[in-house]
């Protein structure tokens, strides 16, 4: 098992426990840090597996790095969101 | 030619985000015009020229980012404008007793645009991800743009959904970059086999789509969201956003993982769609309020899409070409109809304030054309001659014939029936004599452009030629699909 | 110009429907002068056409809907005759509403629809291929159910929703039968195209007994509008509309739809000879008869004058469809000429109830005793209609049965004469009592509410004249029926065409 194929399966077992975690969640924050963290199980697989297939390659890293900005724009919005929610008594964990 | 169906709504997007208020009024009809001008254009030079590949900055891929236009993409492109333009034009009048929100529509109003034009013209699977996910948060944002306690639920739930199934998709991505070492749409069709990493990749990926695009049972989220928010954002909502997740999802089946998907999950999929037309219609007819009657009847309307698995997967040549034909033109007529049915009960939610379809007399006296607006759209949505709706469902019809699949046939004639059920609920309450609230005049703009869309779902009744002839010239031959009947 | 006179006669009414819905409520003259602009125009078409046909002049219009699929609007000899009663009864229907709705609300809402409703009829006559038919068939569910709600009172609203529930549901019968059609059976795309023998006899016998099911599920979907046995509920209720909508429902557009559906499918599509060699006819005869039966008893039991004429028009219509299941040209002539009669006779009665109960607010039948003496052209007008209906000769409806009858002989079904000699017999016992109360039973104290005084009439001249109008009419049509252009002759002409060999 080269250590490319580490990173994916590392990275499977990250998106299995946060997919379990924003399922059962109930309250929004944690749902928004279980997606977060799904992020990261995702962007390990996506560098570790086509590595592991066909050696060093850009493009996936050039992708996760456009993931990741997606990513914590958001989760900016989705704080806004949440907060402004709040503020208008809304109840964070239904 | 083809970048510029990008660049106009980033432009625009930014100027409007920046610019001064009244400033911000000026731009938006040049800003229009450019858009649908340009959109036109580009149809036209498909139709003489036949599909173009660009790529952005002259960078090729894999780094560099591929646009195609096809003849898919450039109808899906002026339908876009089209009713992206209608909508404004609603919008401006509409967004008059809304300063605050108004500040904050047309720069999210443009990016809505720039992703929808890019998912269109996408020719990887990446850039799909890209799109799909500005897509979504533009139109959070404008879900939220009113900040009351139920719009803000309604957003985050909007919110997580989309952020969930984007997630699902680019794992999928992943799996199937990892495999094959390339992203490109034409080349993954011909190399994706029928391989478990194919299927567990193209499984993720449908999972995230259906919960994008508010399949049954995935569609808890939507109808507090479209029929939530102010009248010109459900109508861009239902009639464009949603198709912008089903698009790619019959693009990965019908294309991409052509190969790789089974009848058995073709079939299973129009079983959702089923669900979605009866359980969208039951709820349609129970609900109180007209704008979550409306969303509802998205709900069931995104059903009949979902018949195009079922439909075009394992079966001859023909009928799969039916299919895909009717399958169009349902997206088509259905963008139409149900822009202009949200905008027409925006106007008649405006005139009574309120949206109780149990208080609804008088508004054929007040507000004719307005309602009028509602019914033809109904027509169309009812799937009744002459509509672009009726067209649709013959060729889906006509395609369930070909194949033999009796069942979908029967689901589509009952899906019909339930829609006149619920729509005329709306009209039986609107021929009351007895009106028991004030009725305000509402501007004849908003009338109007209501009324321009709907006559435009009519219209596609006689001139689907059109759209199916501008769909025949593309590089995605959508029969010979695998499988085996 | 051949090709754009059809269009032209439909975009008459639709055109009108279209600028009336524009006009604003106020502008009452111009309406009125519109609409009845359109509706000369209209009859002046189609004796244009008329004149044509008799001369063997093509008048077709093809435009292609979808890949393979043609919208085709053509004018033979059948469609004229429906066309010429559609256009005919438009004007007199339109003159007689304007005397009725003097006054009322939402005027130009009803003028519209009822114009849609008038091009949709026009559609229907017109349509040259079961697509079209469907087409226009469906838009005149849509452009009749304002007209059934008009009043909008709770009442009318539930008897709309009755209405909706049979015509929509017979317009998805439909549809399943003509895709059915198209999918199935239409391989080159022309058998689905109205012709003068029809187009499947051709087929191969391993078809029939599709063709057969094709059939009945047609027949199903048309019958609901045709208001056969036990698809007729929605007519008798859908009687709360304004008279002059139910003169029109009844006499001419929707019921008529429906049998002229029914006729275009056994002459047209399966051919009259197939049809009777796939034995679809008697199976349909015998439904026809029951219906006959069935409405006449029902008639007998109602007290109110509209709901007796409505279950009157569930017989009478059945007869159109009885005399398209007698195979040979005496019963096909005798189906064909009574679509027409059965109309004018239909829309006189109906006209009168509307009178009776405009003029002297009489809605039930206990209520008529001694109007003959108060309203003499309108009871003279009650008096020929009825009789026409019973058949008593030389009026309209004696030519229909006379013709039926020998049909029926002809086609070796002597037992629908006896269908003939009892519903005339249920005929005359709802009729005569009314015509006994109108002309010999003294008035019975005041009228139950006298709206309108007589003066130099016994009641408004746009509500009078229309009436006698379609009288004389119904007696005309029966007093020179030899005559080279009367409907006879003109159903002759349809018959000789469709039994060529």
């Amino acid at each position: 098992m080269t250590i490319d194929l580490w990173y994916a399966a590392v990275g499977a077992v990250i998106v299995a426990l946060s997919v379990f975690a924003f399922l059962t969640s109930k309250h929004l924050m944690k749902k928004l840090l279980a997606f977060n963290i799904m992020g990261s199980g995702v962007f390990l697989i996506m560098v570790g597996l086509p590595q592991h297939q066909h050696g060093v390659d850009p493009v996936p890293q050039a992708l996760v790095l456009t993931g990741i900005v997606v990513a914590v724009s958001a989760t900016a919005l989705a704080l806004v969101l949440l907060r402004r929610y709040v503020r208008a008594g809304g109840n964070p964990a239904p | 030619m083809t970048p510029i169906l990008l660049i106009i709504p980033l432009a625009f997007a930014i100027l409007t985000l920046l610019l001064p208020r009244h400033w911000v009024r000026a731009i938006i009809i040049p800003g229009l015009v450019l858009q649908v001008g340009a959109a036109v254009l580009l149809c036209m030079e498909i139709y003489q020229h036949g599909p173009q590949d660009y790529a952005l900055g002259d960078w090729q891929a894999p780094l560099g980012i591929s646009l195609i236009a096809d003849g898919f993409s450039v109808t899906l492109l002026a339908l876009t404008a089209l009713i992206a333009a209608l909508c404004a034009i609603y919008a401006q009048y509409f967004l008059t007793r809304y300063p605050r929100e108004q500040r904050y529509f047309w720069p999210l109003f443009w990016f809505l645009l720039a992703a929808l034009n890019g998912i269109w013209l996408a020719g990887d699977l990446f850039n799909l991800y890209v799109g799909l996910e500005l897509l979504g948060l533009s139109a959070v944002g404008m879900v939220a743009l009113t900040a009351e306690k139920t719009t803000l639920k309604a957003a985050l739930d909007y919110l997580y959904a989309a952020l969930f199934g984007s997630l699902a998709y680019l794992a999928g991505v992943a799996l199937l970059y990892g495999a094959y070492g390339t992203l490109s749409i034409a080349q993954l069709s011909d190399m994706a086999a029928a391989n478990p990493t194919t299927q567990v990749a193209l499984a993720l990926m449908t999972v995230g789509l259906l919960l994008k695009t508010a399949i049954f049972p995935l569609h808890y989220w939507l109808p507090p969201a479209h029929g939530g928010a102010l009248a010109p954002v459900s109508a861009l909502l239902s009639a464009l956003v949603v198709k912008a997740s089903f698009y790619i999802l019959a693009l990965l089946w019908l294309d991409v993982g052509a190969l790789a998907v089974t009848v058995t999950a073709a079939q299973a999929m129009g079983a959702l769609g089923a669900g979605a037309i009866f359980w969208g219609s039951w709820q349609a007819f129970q609900t109180r309020q007209i704008k979550m009657l409306v969303a509802y009847s998205t709900v069931a309307q995104l059903g009949y899409l979902m018949l195009l698995f079922p439909l075009a997967i394992g079966v001859s040549e023909a009928a799969a070409q039916l299919a895909w034909q009717g399958t169009i033109l349902h997206l088509l007529a259905h963008a139409f109809a149900k822009a202009a049915m949200f905008l027409a009960v925006g106007t008649l939610v405006l005139a009574l304030g309120h949206g109780r379809i149990n208080d609804f007399g008088g508004v054929s006296q007040r507000n004719p054309v307005a309602l009028f607006a509602f019914g033809l759209s109904a027509v169309s949505l009812m799937g009744l001659p002459p509509s672009g709706g009726f067209n649709a469902k013959w060729l889906l019809l006509q395609s369930a014939i070909a194949s033999g699949q009796w069942h979908w046939f029967v689901v589509m004639i009952i899906g019909g029936l339930l829609t006149a059920a619920y729509v005329f609920r709306v009209f039986r309450v609107s021929f009351l004599q007895s009106a028991k609230h004030e009725i305000q005049d509402t501007h004849p703009a908003l009338q109007l452009s209501a009324l321009a869309l709907a006559l435009m779902a009519i219209a596609l009744g006689f001139v689907s030629e059109l759209p199916l002839s501008l769909m025949n010239l593309t590089d995605i031959a959508p029969a010979t699909m695998g499988g085996t009947p | 110009m051949t090709a754009l006179l059809p269009v032209f006669v439909l975009a008459t009414s639709l055109i009108t429907a279209v600028l009336i819905f524009i006009l604003p409520e106020r502008y009452y003259r111009l309406r009125v002068s519109l609409n009845l602009a359109a509706a000369v125009l209209k009859i002046v078409l189609v004796a244009v056409m008329i004149a044509g046909i008799a001369n063997q002049v093509d008048y077709e219009f093809r435009y292609e809907l979808l890949p393979g699929i043609d919208l085709v609007l053509r004018a033979d000899a059948l469609s004229m005759l429906f066309a010429g009663l559609s256009s005919v009864l438009w004007l007199f229907t339109t003159l007689y509403a304007i005397g009725y709705l003097e006054g009322a609300p939402n005027r130009s809402r009803f003028f519209g629809f009822f114009s849609l409703c008038v091009a949709s009829t026009m559609g229907i006559a017109l349509a040259g291929n079961l697509f079209t038919f469907l087409i226009f068939f469906e838009l005149l569910t849509l452009s009749t159910y304002p007209l059934v709600v008009h009043r909008g009172t709770e009442e009318s609203l539930r008897a709309g929703r009755t209405y909706l529930k049979y015509t929509l549901g017979g317009g998805a019968v439909l549809l399943v039968g003509v895709a059915l059609m198209y999918g199935l059976v239409d391989q080159t795309g022309t058998m689905t195209e109205f012709a003068e023998t029809g187009t499947l006899s051709a087929l191969p016998s391993e078809q029939h007994f599709t063709l057969a099911v094709i059939f009945f599920v047609l027949i199903a979907g048309l019958g609901v509008k045709a208001a056969l046995v036990p698809l007729h509920g929605w007519l008798p209720v859908a009687m709360v509309a304004p008279a002059p909508v139910s003169a029109l429902l009844h006499a001419v557009a929707v019921v008529k739809a429906g049998a002229f559906g029914i006729v275009r499918v056994i002459y047209n599509i399966y051919g009259v000879e197939f049809a009777w060699q796939l034995g679809v006819l008697l199976p349909l005869a015998i439904l026809a008869s029951i219906t006959i039966i069935w409405g006449s008893l029902r008639a007998l039991q109602q007290v109110e004058m509209k709901k007796r004429l409505a279950y009157s028009t569930v017989s009478q219509v059945s007869y159109i469809a009885l005399g398209a299941c007698l195979f040979g040209p005496i019963g096909t002539i005798g189906g064909i000429v009574h679509l027409l009669h059965q109309g004018i006779m239909k829309v006189t009665l109906f006209f009168c109830a509307g009178n009776y109960a405009e003029t002297l607010g009489i809605h039930k039948i206990k209520d008529l005793d001694g109007v003959g003496r108060r309203m003499p052209l309108t009871s003279i007008a009650f008096t020929l209609g009825a009789f026409g209906m019973i058949g008593v000769p030389p009026l309209a409806g004696f030519i229909s049965k006379w013709y039926l009858g020998i049909g029926a002989l002809d086609a070796g079904m002597g037992w629908v004469i006896g269908v003939l000699i009892l519903s005339s017999m249920l005929n005359a016992g709802y009729f005569l009592p009314i015509v006994y109360r109108l002309w010999f039973k003294p008035k019975q104290g005041p009228w139950p509410d006298e709206h309108i005084k007589a003066a130099r009439f016994e009641t408004h001249g746009l509500l009078l004249w229309p009436t006698v109008a379609t009288a004389v009419f119904s007696l005309a049509a029966g007093l020179f029926a030899a005559h080279a252009w009367s409907p006879l002759s003109w159903a002759s002409l349809i018959a000789f065409r469709e039994y060529l060999p």
